[in-house]
């Protein structure tokens, strides 16, 4: 076990949250097609709030501490923000879109020890870029910010969103980031927008394109092993939980509601009302998250795939039921493998176990009813 | 011998975690975790007390440890994290460190 993954373990036996993510305004300069968010300023913690909720993470044993949005440079108060993160020793990550981001606050971001600094990008073509983030000029502006951040020493992750409209494009992304010198990472989840819109699910690209994705080696390593059929899952998987969402993690939108995951959208406080630690140690909602183990899953656990299936337990809460499936990652786990999850079993039965229902129309049917 | 004064460097994340202290480098992403004493030495490293007096004061009374094997052991540690630019260390008082970490 790595140092990291035994820091992170301890933290769960602790309790500890060791990872915010802390969206601090919605607002944005880019309008991107898939965008989950609205991005009206519904009434924005204000600065001094935002410093205070700093204080309490940090007290709380919050470590790992990620500032996004909306874009987090629409904010005027974003750099004092970032320099009381890191004066109360925070890990720091940005995620941008760096269209505003010039030689002045690339070296302000070095200046302040960030750890790393996330850039979505959709194409390496300015029309398709430019199309998603309906800003012009977005994916020219979002480069030269790459450009003046790498040239801080500053370490640079390429995001890329994977949809229908710049599928193609990814290989393009993948030399991009080469030739910027920066890593590269790739997101093929379109999840529906925080009021429960689910029209942007059209954008998620279908299941043969993600059979694709999991077959490239240099995105996933060994094929065949990321492919392989799931081993039995053991008794400490099913004792297990999805993820860290309420459990080492939570998320803090701008207006200071907390939820288990920024994909999580079930509302556990609020820290305009409530302390931090308060929130995170006594919400009925965080600790009904928490009691969920592999085995309470009522489809899921009887699932082959239970064991090494992404399930996003945010994803099943917006489809319905937090104890539900992700249909989403029921799909990953299918095009990965080939085996269908229990829950495409269950809603689609006929469909894959076509065969052996054929078989039994025949036998039970006149020829009438054969075609 | 010089006197060695040492300083946490800025460009770091700490935060103790059950006794322990989590500190993870910006510039080349090296995680650390530090075990009690190290964790007293590094809270220590304000950069104007020399490590000899650290060592005395706050690993050889509050860990009963003999002076000299405590100081070759902060020595060793202190190279270590100065490798991976987690600590400052000069033959000079560091005067532009912060007197104490706020929330380590």
């Amino acid at each position: 076990m790595s140092l990291l993954a035994e820091m992170n373990q301890k933290a769960l036996n602790l309790g500890l949250p060791i990872s915010v993510h802390f969206d601090i305004t919605y607002r944005c300069n880019e309008r991107c097609v898939h965008c989950y968010l609205d991005h009206d300023d519904h009434g924005e913690m204000t600065t001094a709030e935002i410093l205070d909720v700093l204080e309490q993470m940090a007290d709380a044993g919050v470590f790992f501490l990620s500032l996004s949005g909306g874009e987090v440079l629409m904010r005027q108060d974003f750099f004092e923000i970032v320099e009381r993160a890191r004066q109360l020793l925070f890990n720091v990550k940005v995620k941008t879109n760096g269209v505003m981001i010039r030689e002045k606050e690339a070296a302000r971001l070095r200046q302040l020890g960030i750890e790393q600094v996330q850039i979505s990008v959709y194409s390496h073509r300015p029309e398709v870029h430019d199309a998603i983030t309906k800003l012009p000029g977005s994916l020219k502006r979002t480069i030269q910010a790459i450009r003046f951040l790498k040239a801080q020493g500053l370490k640079v992750v390429l995001a890329n969103v994977l949809m229908v409209g710049n599928f193609s494009d990814q290989q393009g992304v993948i030399a991009l980031a080469k030739e910027l010198g920066v890593s590269y990472t790739l997101d093929p989840t379109i999840t529906p927008k925080m009021d429960g819109d689910r029209s942007i699910l059209a954008l998620r690209i279908p299941g043969t394109d993600l059979k694709q994705i999991f077959q490239n080696q240099e995105l996933v390593g060994n094929v065949e092993e990321f492919c392989a059929p799931p081993p039995p899952p053991g008794e400490d998987i099913m004792d297990g939980f999805p993820c860290s969402a309420g459990h080492t993690a939570c998320y803090i939108s701008p207006y200071g509601d907390v939820f288990p995951c920024v994909q999580f959208p079930l509302p556990s406080g609020n820290v305009r009302q409530q302390k931090f630690l308060d929130i995170w140690r006594h919400s009925p909602q965080l600790n009904e998250v928490r009691s969920i183990h592999a085995r309470d899953l009522p489809t899921c656990s009887t699932c082959a795939h239970v064991g090494t299936c992404t399930r996003c337990p945010g994803l099943a809460y917006m489809e319905g039921n937090m104890r539900g499936p992700s249909t989403a990652d029921c799909e990953k786990s299918f095009q990965r493998t080939g085996i269908p999850s229990a829950n495409m079993l269950r809603q689609t039965g006929a469909a894959y176990a076509g065969p052996l229902i054929q078989i039994q129309a025949l036998a039970n049917s006149t020829p009438d009813h054969v075609f | 011998m010089a006197e060695k004064y040492i300083a946490r460097s800025k460009a770091i994340a700490a935060r103790l975690v059950g006794g322990e202290m989590m500190v993870m480098s910006a510039a080349d992403s090296t995680f650390f975790t530090l075990n009690e004493v190290a964790s007293a030495i590094w809270q220590a490293a304000d950069g104007r007390t020399p490590l000899a007096e650290i060592v005395a004061a706050k690993v050889c009374q509050e860990f009963e440890v003999d002076p000299e094997q405590a100081q070759r052991g902060a020595d060793r540690f202190v190279d270590e994290l100065s490798q991976h630019g987690i600590l400052l260390v000069s033959d000079q008082p560091l005067l532009d460190s912060s007197p104490s970490p706020e929330h380590p």
